[in-house]
């Protein structure tokens, strides 16, 4: 690892003016990060700490919507939104091992958009909000492809709006040796209509499978997806999996996580 | 170098680190404290589990400046007062839950931080919890049971030895 200073602001405010500064880079619970910097895969002048920080932290319920601050840890989240948000919950407590789930964070899972990550697979289906330091993004049009987001240089998510679905599950086919999803399907029932994000899948990171969303909203039932099949162009391939075997997975999750709902 | 302090198995600390002094750099050569291992360094493998503020985390995947103020515990913070072996300590050696030993302090810090939150965890339970914690000479078995033996639990019908 290449060396460089720690800052631990206490406030938001000042987060954002100690990442204003050339080759300053946020931390949260450092479980992506911390790899990547011994790994020599990034090198920047300054960490920003940003665990520090009180008002990025917890749960809160707000009207029908849970709101979780970014410096929240999967730990924290798989226990807290157990009765608001269980599916939620659930994909929390499967995030790695307790260890990775007592450091990691909401926000860091969403910044770094791996292609295998869960949360963004949730934060996709439920149509969540990602509000960062300095606006409120969509989540539509947050997850821009593998590694890439909407979030511009130094700007921070202080934490993430997610309305609450009637029904909802999360099926990940875990890759045995690194344990994130192969293949991750995210199904959420709304009164108006069903959203299924995929995770693991595709070359473009997350996205939505449409046609399952309007054959859900018809009918919200496995059988109701039996006639679809998901394209294997755009899929990873990698040793894990090839491309078929990912949108195989795809299909065969989504119907589970419908039975599960 | 930045100054750090924080208390370590109930004592007051502090060193100097660099930034990217790691909590296990600082614990092991900082302050002697060779009992957490680095088996892997890529935060897979556990061997370098230790609390911090209660909570099992990996020392090889947080920096010391991280752990300002905080409570630490280690292997070595893990033995009665008296430095006989705790009951959980006890266990690993009364069922074998060791061999090489190499992964048996994160395996204790993961099984305590376990115990601490579900003092009577089932079987699967404990398998789970273990998911991060890589143990290359044992196989598993023994270190399931010692945990149940440690909570007061019947180990007769675990998978056999
Ligand atoms: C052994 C292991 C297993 C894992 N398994 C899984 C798994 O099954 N599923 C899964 O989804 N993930 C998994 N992860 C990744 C884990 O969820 C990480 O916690 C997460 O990807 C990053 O969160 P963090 O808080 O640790 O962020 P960090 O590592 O600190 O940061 C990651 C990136 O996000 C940026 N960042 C951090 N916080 C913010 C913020 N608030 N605003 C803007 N940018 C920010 C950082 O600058 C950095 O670029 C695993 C990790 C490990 C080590
Ligand atoms: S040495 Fe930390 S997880 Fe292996
Ligand atoms: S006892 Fe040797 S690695 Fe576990």
């Amino acid at each position: 690892m290449y060396n460089f200073e720690i800052e631990r602001p206490g406030t938001i405010e000042e987060a954002v003016a100690a990442l204003a500064a050339e080759e300053a880079q946020a931390l949260g619970g450092g479980q992506t990060l911390i790899p990547t910097l011994k790994a020599r895969l990034a090198a920047p002048a300054k960490l920003v700490s940003l665990s520090g920080i009180a008002e990025l932290k917890g749960l809160r319920r707000e009207g029908d919507r849970l709101v979780i601050g970014s410096g929240t840890t999967h730990a924290e989240v798989a226990r807290e939104a157990a009765e608001a948000y269980p599916a939620l919950a659930a994909l929390a407590g499967g995030i790695g091992d307790p260890a990775v789930r007592n450091r990691g964070t909401i926000g860091g899972s969403l910044a770094n958009n791996d292609p295998s990550a869960c949360y963004p697979a949730a934060v996709l289906a439920s149509g969540a909000t990602v509000i960062t330091s300095t606006r409120e993004i969509a989540a539509d049009d947050f997850f821009q492809g593998m590694f890439t987001t909407a979030l511009d240089d130094g700007e921070i998510i202080t934490s993430v709006s997610f309305p609450v679905p009637q029904a909802a599950s999360y099926q990940k086919f875990e890759q045995p040796a690194s344990r994130f999803a192969l293949v991750g399907v995210f199904v959420a029932k709304f009164a108006d209509g069903v959203r299924v994000a995929v995770t693991g899948a595709s070359e473009d990171g997350v996205f939505r499978w449409s046609e399952a969303e309007a054959a859900l909203s018809e009918d919200f039932s496995a059988d109701a997806i039996s006639g679809l099949s998901v394209s294997p162009e755009g899929m990873i391939g990698d040793l894990h999996g090839t491309p078929e075997y990912r949108a195989h997975l795809v299909k065969v999750l989504t119907g589970r996580a419908v039975a599960a709902a | 170098m930045t100054k750090v302090s924080m208390t370590v198995n109930g004592k007051a600390v502090s060193g100097e680190v660099e930034g990217r002094t790691l909590l296990v750099d600082f614990l092991r050569q900082g302050l002697g404290l060779t009992g957490t291992h680095v088996g892997c360094d890529t935060s897979q493998c556990g061997a370098c589990v230790v609390h911090v503020d209660g909570k099992a985390v990996k020392s090889c995947t947080m920096f010391a400046l991280e752990a300002e103020g905080a409570h630490v515990t280690t292997i070595e913070g893990m033995a009665n007062p008296d430095g006989s072996l705790s009951t959980l300590q006890q266990a690993f050696q009364d069922h074998h839950g060791l061999q090489c030993g190499f992964c048996t302090p994160g395996m204790i810090m993961s099984a305590a931080a376990l115990l601490a939150e579900n003092p009577r965890p089932s079987e699967a339970e404990i398998r789970e919890y273990l998911e991060g914690n890589l143990c290359r000479c044992t196989g598993y078995h023994n270190i399931v049971k010692a945990i149940m033996a440690a909570s007061g639990q019947d180990v007769s019908s675990i998978a056999a030895e």
